[in-house]
């Protein structure tokens, strides 16, 4: 299949590729090793293959590669780029929300787009934006706690830095 | 420094936050062609032929290949860690929907895929059995001969005959079961079953097979790297050392990855073409690989006067699904301890491994006994309510205590069963008043509890690695799926040398670095591994004084090991290498009483209290709060020890509340995350986890085992809830609000028309 050139930005960094329409993102993202957003369920269904184009959450897996020409995309791995944790990832490792960690970074993505939202989420603020994150070792106690401790935490830095 | 029992994170937190932790998943190698496979649509049928040509054709097709082409690369192409009896490629027949018939190399796996729908199969097709009980008649023979594996210690009685379906049959006898039951007060009798479901780990099973010179790397997502080698060179007659196995993270395994899963396949396949070769499933496919046995359970109980248990025997029937895979083990080591956590004087075991045309079916967080507890106490509960007993007292009055012997004649120890019945009672405030709810929502809570013996008899080897600085490495095959089993033995290390465990470096499973370990499987790798480096760690202090007084450093003197390897060596240099095998004691039981004085080196002991509310209109059942308690002896990491019986609490709630695969002709009819229902964030119950006080005397540093724990009284527990909330007794899973509202239809004399 003819192959297009697309445009975009790709955690800060303005890039351009070359991409058959059939690709996925997940796909589009492994061509620049980063394995963070996951391809499982296939569906969109498991929340594994979670990527930000322009700030609004997709699955990954059944997102073009092509329609992120132009737009901006964002990773699990713009959180670290510096060589810190965000205040996300910090209260993940602190509250052990993950065992395996496949599902991790698309948990830790839905939940900084859930504080942006909601800074202070109740429980079912937490339930209802994480509900579709499958973690199939069962971590979701732990999970809850970790927003709640990373929402305090962020409370006191700039948003920006959540 | 005490290291052990302090609560740390995972060594590994920051690559599984940050995505960049290493899974088989992601891999990619230079040259590398994926493989799609093409499955059988029968159940059971005798392969007329396979036409291939049309796919062979599509641009960018690498190879089209078949079982006869497997041949050309390794000549009896069965494995199988119970029975030689599953195909790298189906040959002559194909015994399950699903199977694998032929596979597609390509460098683009969307050609692979898109060629796979252009191979086409012909069928003769053949009778086929999915039911357990059904099976036990020879009507439709899943196999013709059966082939004994003959490579564990446990399963080496298993025999070689045809004519069954019959993979194992497992026998219990203990006292004088007949004239207990004639005697007994009063007898009850129950029939229980579980469905057909699955890991469903979110990271798909993967394998990579990488050729190399005269040798193959195998890169794959499996809980046993050491089988997948002996098995790998077994399959091509090679020694062990040519076959290397990589593990990195796993994305879950849960009993799934166990074995030989895609290994063989990518393995055949890239010696064929001389590249290494990917395959990578579908979550769809993944109903087509392994899952967890349907079960039928009778059991029937005697009961004297007061309320003892005196007399159970139990008949469970396993569907074990077209390939054996472990199941023979599951059928024998959960057969052993059928009859539950309890001192009875006379009981009777027989448990059937059957081969049937389904999925085939294997370890699942439990290696069987989720499938037990959930008749045994299901079935305890029944008698007490029926009794006009406490369920609570009438626990009490039969549990099995320490110095008693288990119906297997093992004499119990460190076996914490009443402190785990009272940490329930208590959480749950047994005693004291219980809001039953009014109208139509009805509130009720039960208990349930549970034992599982460890595998026995299996081997862990461990290397401590101390270098000339003074940093430590542990090398070990057991694989760490989340479980923190890195996080654990690097406290245990920390603890024998005096160093700090975030300090400790721990090696992933690599066949060609890495020793032996039986395989990361039935909560073994705590108490096995665990053991076998705390040796090494100790061999490598000693070998570390050694190296002192070979300095001529005075003894007793508390040098810093750095200090001791440069004045040995004159510089930064060498090592020092501690090992360590261990392997526990063991006697298998007497194959027609299954009696042994010695049949497990410890025992895992779990139960769970659950309090429901259940809408008598609609029969749907909400879990108001969930209580697990487990004796996993003194844990090394407490807070990983609780999130593992969370976790697989949680697990296990999705197997008695929605997942259940769905047959329709042999065809599974809801395989996607779309129709078969895991837990979700909005699905979980507030959960409370209790490590009671307890001693392993023969674990590492008094520890023992728990991944599989947390399981075990989840879905009686719910179940006998249901029945204290409304009266109603359900005796199949899933519970699901459908059976809950036939039940109380049919209790109200309008039963529910069937569809």
């Amino acid at each position: 299949m003819t192959e297009r050139i697309i445009n975009f930005t790709l955690n800060g960094q303005k890039v351009s590729t070359a991409i058959e329409p059939h690709r996925n993102l997940v796909e589009l993202l492994e061509r620049f090793d980063l394995t963070g957003a996951r391809e499982s369920c296939g569906q969109g269904l498991c929340g594994c293959c979670t990527v930000l184009v322009d700030d609004v959450a997709v699955s990954g897996c059944l997102y073009f590669a092509v329609w992120v020409d132009g737009k901006t995309v964002s990773t699990v791995e713009q959180f670290d780029a510096d060589g810190t944790l965000s205040a996300v990832q910090q209260g993940f490792i602190d509250c052990g929300a993950f065992q395996c960690g496949f599902c991790t970074p698309g948990f830790v993505l839905m939940t900084h787009q859930l504080l942006k939202h909601h800074p202070q989420p109740s429980d079912d603020d937490i339930r209802c934006y994480l509900a579709g994150n499958l973690c199939r070792c069962g971590a979701y106690p732990e999970i809850i706690q970790a927003v709640k401790r990373a929402a305090r935490a962020g409370a006191l830095t700039p948003a920006s830095a959540i | 420094m005490n290291q052990v029992g302090r609560e740390i994170p995972r060594l590994e937190v920051r690559a599984k936050v940050t995505g960049r932790a290493d899974y088989t998943h992601h891999l990619r190698l230079p040259g590398m062609l994926y493989g799609k496979v093409f499955r059988s649509t029968v159940p059971h049928g005798r392969i007329r032929g396979i036409d291939i040509q049309a796919a062979r054709e599509l641009p960018g097709v690498y190879r089209v290949v078949t079982g006869e082409d497997i041949k050309t690369v390794v000549a009896d192409p069965y494995y199988g860690p119970a029975f030689h009896d599953q195909p790298i490629l189906a040959l002559d027949k194909v015994r399950h929907v699903g199977e694998p018939v032929a596979v597609v190399l390509a460098g683009d796996p969307h050609v692979a895929e898109q060629a796979v729908q252009m191979i086409s199969a012909d069928y003769e097709e053949l009778p086929a059995v999915y039911d357990e009980v059904a099976a036990m008649q020879p009507d439709a023979l899943v196999h013709d001969v059966l082939k004994p594996a003959g490579t564990f210690a446990d399963l080496k009685h298993l025999k070689g005959r045809g004519g069954t379906n019959v993979a194992l049959d497992y026998h219990l006898r203990r006292g004088d079961v007949d004239q207990a039951f004639a005697k007994a007060a009063h007898v009850f009798e129950h029939t229980f079953k579980t469905q057909q479901c699955l890991h469903l780990a979110l990271e798909p099973f993967v394998s990579v097979a990488e050729p190399g010179d005269n040798r193959l790397t195998i890169h794959t997502a499996n809980q046993s790297p050491s089988f997948v080698r002996v098995e790998i060179a077994r399959l091509f007659g090679w020694p062990e050392n040519r076959v290397r196995v990589k593990v990195p993270y796993l994305g879950g395994g849960f009993g799934g990855k166990l074995y030989i899963k895609l290994e063989a396949l990518v393995a055949a396949l890239s010696m064929l073409v001389r590249r290494p070769v990917k395959i990578a499933l579908t979550m769809e496919e993944q109903f087509y690989m392994i899952t967890k046995h349907p079960t039928t359970f009778r059991i029937k109980s005697g009961v004297d006067r007061d309320g003892r248990v005196v007399a159970r025997s139990c008949t469970v029937h396993w569907n074990g699904g077209a390939y054996a895979d472990i199941g023979p083990r599951v059928a024998q080591k959960s057969g052993f301890t059928a009859a539950g956590p309890y001192d009875i004087d006379n009981v009777s075991v027989d448990s059937y491994e059957l081969y049937t045309n389904r999925t085939p079916a294997g370890a699942l967080r439990g290696f069987g006994i989720p499938q037990l507890v959930w008749a045994y106490e299901s079935h305890t509960d029944l008698i007490a309510r029926e009794l006009g007993i406490d369920p609570l007292e009438f626990r009490r009055r039969n549990i099995l205590r320490d110095g008693r012997p288990h119906v297997s004649g093992t004499v119990l120890r460190d076996a914490a069963i009443p402190e785990v019945l009272e940490a329930l009672a208590a959480r749950l405030g047994w005693d004291a008043p219980f809001d039953r709810g009014s109208g139509t929502l009805r509130r009720g809570r039960g208990i349930a509890i549970a034992m599982k013996a460890v595998i026995s008899p299996t081997t862990s080897v461990a290397i401590v690695n101390i270098s000339a600085d003074g940093s430590t490495t542990v090398y070990t095959s057991t694989v760490d799926m989340g479980q923190g089993s890195d996080t654990a033995y690097a406290l245990i290390v920390g603890e024998v040398l005096g160093i700090e465990a975030e300090s400790v470096r721990v090696v992933h499973s690599d066949t060609d670095v890495t020793p032996y370990d039986m395989g990361t499987l039935g909560s073994r790798s705590l108490y096995h591994m665990g053991n076998a480096v705390r040796l090494a760690a100790e061999d490598a202090r000693s070998k570390l004084r050694a190296l002192a007084s070979e300095a001529g450093l005075p003894e007793g003197t508390n040098y810093p090991p750095s200090e001791i390897f440069k004045k040995r060596y004159g510089m930064q240099a060498g090592n020092v290498v501690g090992t360590a095998s261990f392997v526990p004691s063991y006697k298998p039981p007497d194959s027609q009483t299954g009696q042994s004085e010695n049949v497990t080196p410890f025992w895992m002991i779990g139960g769970a209290g659950a309090e429901v509310e259940v809408d008598t209109e609609t029969g749907h059942v909400r879990v108001i709060r969930l209580v697990n308690a487990a004796d996993c002896g003194k844990p090394i990491n407490p807070g990983v020890a609780r999130a593992q019986l969370s976790g697989a609490a949680i697990m296990q709630l999705g197997f008695t509340l929605s997942e259940a695969m769905q047959l329709d002709g042999g065809q599974v009819t809801n395989a996607s995350l779309a129709d078969y229902k895991i837990p979700g964030i909005g699905d979980v119950p507030p959960i409370e986890c209790e490590l009671v006080a307890a001693e392993q005397h023969s674990g590492p540093f008094g520890a023992k085992g728990l991944g599989e724990t947390g399981t075990f009284g989840v879905s009686p527990a719910i179940a006998n809830a249901i029945h204290d909330a409304v009266g109603v007794r359900i005796m199949e899973l899933p519970i699901t609000a459908e059976a809950v509202l036939r039940a109380l239809r049919a209790k109200a004399g309008r039963p529910l028309d069937d569809e």
